[in-house]
């Protein structure tokens, strides 16, 4: 009790130098939740559209990003008469503008592909998908911010392309998209004869291993990839995921020199106290407990405050209609106690120059200390 | 004038010390110019001597919290140096008390006193009982729960006696403890110095200018200019 009362008595004194050092950690905490989260959203919204009805991807092998991914068109036809496959889609990814919209994601797909299929049509009906060559589907938000409506001709890129329905999906990036016939999407990305992956759902789940064998056997320059496997490995995931540790790293760590600054505030102001308790007998190690106390208490305090905000502030973010989908505010145990800890890490590491200069003191000295 | 004391080496001696050198700033201030002292279990030593002569890094030397640039430190028949286990000595052997009070302020008085028993790991029980036990020694049982803003110069003297007897160490090492306080509450404390040291069976080596308190200590002790110059039965 009484260690506890001497961990919490500086913060106590300094009632606003502490505030703001919880505060800190605060918004490092919240940061680093609303960075990683929004990412992993991203990466999840962009893990479902390819495990859409299917388990397995197939994409060209060494690829740096799918965008860039070739796989002729004689593979997935060849890959959907294979028997232990149930139905092999072949999509295209491609990226372009149209004025005002500078990101505008198109999928080319076949009439058969569960995106169309199993979609909730708004507008239009699904069986004139793929039936003209101009023929678009729009998802909802497409549909808002290009301001189109059925039967409206929108301008994509240099071309404009006729509306045939409007759709709504669950999935942020798709309900952002424009979705061609496979056939318009391939000239109109200069891609004739391939698409970026194929998606294939097997009869049998237990038959990947000898499914993934097959293509590596048959089409040497392609890879074949379980979903979990995919989003696992795929670099761009793995670039976006570093991304969102560093930049919320970055921000713990502004935080934690805050709690740094804060520490050794508190260990010059309580020099003479830690010298009373080296008098008194207390060791190298009890004096470090203090001042690593303090610090932990501060780091505790800005990450629980952090979550808090950070969770308050996804589900504000998850109102805008921008980012529908892309915010999961239904928070992974593991990242929050992730997160936890790395505050509290954060805030031993910012106490570990104090936590020593506070054992070095010598008490002689630090009596004489007014 | 160096004073040869006639029990080095013998048994029974609390305090010992042998040759003492001490300087501060890289040599330039000498403060002990060999030293020897021992004090008697038991026993009661005033230390007088006027300001910057030595006495305060004396006790600080017995008390493990600095070290001599030369000589030789024994307590309780244990040597002082910086290979010493300190905690043992700071934690079981020796009790501190200062000029200034130096209680936390923060704290409350059991608490402030209970600080020694926490450091040294004593159950919580046992450390209530000593802690009630010397409260009524000194008075301060009343005082118990109040913050040390709201004790008055004599009442956080005593707290700081009781402070330093908690873990009933067998030396009391007092830095002008009454120093801060006027006349009548110095001699309140001093009185009462005296009983829980002759109770408690406690040897005291005590540093002060007052030297009409000196004289009721067992034994008077001078101090000039870094050097013991005459013992004297008080």
């Amino acid at each position: 009790m009484i260690f506890l009362k001497l961990i919490l008595t500086n913060l106590r004194r300094h009632r606003i130098r502490s505030l703001i050092s919880v505060a800190g950690i605060t918004f490092s905490v919240a940061a680093m939740l609303t960075v990683v989260t929004i990412l992993q959203g991203a990466i999840g919204m962009f893990s479902r559209i390819l495990s859409n009805d299917s388990e397995i991807i197939v994409f060209e092998r060494d690829v740096s990003d799918l965008f860039f991914s070739n796989v002729p068109a004689d593979a997935a036809a060849q890959i959907s008469s294979w028997s232990l496959v149930a139905h092999a889609n072949p999509v295209l990814f491609g990226i372009v503008s149209s004025e005002g919209h500078p990101i505008i994601t198109c999928f080319g797909v076949t009439s058969t592909d569960a995106r169309i299929q199993k979609a909730e049509w708004l507008q239009g009906d699904r069986s004139s998908f793929a039936q003209h060559a101009d023929g678009v589907v729009l998802g909802t938000r497409a549909a808002k911010f290009l301001s189109a409506r059925l039967n409206s001709q929108v301008q994509i890129g240099h071309s404009t392309f006729h509306v045939i329905g409007i759709l709504k999906t669950a999935n942020g990036f798709e309900d952002g998209g424009v979705f061609m016939p496979l056939g318009s999407a391939q000239a109109f990305f200069h891609k004739e004869g391939t698409s970026s992956v194929i998606t294939v759902k097997l009869r049998n789940k237990d038959d990947a291993a000898i499914f993934k064998e097959m293509v590596r056997t048959k089409f040497p320059s392609l890879i074949a990839l379980e979903d979990a496997e995919f989003t696992r490995s795929y670099s761009q995931f793995r670039i976006l995921k570093a991304t969102a540790w560093a930049v919320g790293g970055c921000g713990l760590l502004l935080g934690g020199l805050g709690v740094a600054n804060t520490m050794i505030m508190s260990v010059f102001t309580r020099i003479r106290e830690i010298a009373i308790l080296r008098v008194n007998g207390f060791s190298h190690a009890q004096i470090g407990s203090v001042i690593f106390g303090e610090s932990a208490v501060v780091s505790v305090l800005g990450a629980i405050a952090g979550l808090s905000f950070g969770t308050c502030f996804l589900d504000a973010l998850k109102l805008i209609p921008a980012l529908d989908g892309y915010v999961d505010t239904n928070l992974h145990p593991l990242l929050v106690l992730l997160v936890l800890l790395l505050a509290l890490l954060t805030g031993v590491a910012g106490a570990l120059y104090p936590a020593v200069y506070a054992v070095r003191v010598r008490a002689v000295e630090a009596l004489r200390f007014e | 004038m160096r004073v040869t004391l006639e029990f080095d080496g013998a048994p029974g001696i609390a305090l010992r010390a042998v040759d003492l050198w001490k300087s501060y700033d890289e040599g330039t201030v000498s403060v002990l110019k060999g030293v020897d002292i021992g004090c008697f279990e038991g026993r009661s030593v005033a230390l007088c001597g006027p300001s910057g002569c030595g006495k305060s890094t004396l006790l600080h030397l017995f008390a493990g919290l600095d070290f001599p640039d030369r000589g030789k430190i024994w307590v309780n028949g244990v040597e002082i140096n910086p290979r010493s286990n300190l905690l043992q000595l700071l934690r079981h052997e020796v009790g501190f008390v200062f000029q200034l009070h130096n209680l936390i302020p923060d704290l409350t008085l059991a608490e402030n006193c209970l600080i020694p028993t926490v450091a040294a790991g004593i159950d919580r029980r046992t450390a209530k009982a000593r802690l009630q036990e010397l409260a009524e020694r000194t008075g301060l049982t009343h005082r118990l729960d109040h913050r040390i803003q709201k004790l008055s110069g004599g009442e956080r003297q005593r707290t700081a006696l009781c402070r330093a007897l908690m873990n009933r160490p067998k030396i009391l090492l007092a830095d002008e403890p009454t120093g801060s306080l006027d006349e009548q509450a110095s001699g309140a404390v001093f009185d009462l110095l005296l009983d829980l040291v002759a109770a408690e069976g406690v040897t005291l080596l005590m540093a002060t200018h007052d030297r009409s308190l000196a004289m009721r200590c067992d034994r008077l002790v001078e101090m000039h200019d870094g050097k013991i110059h005459e013992y004297a039965h008080a």
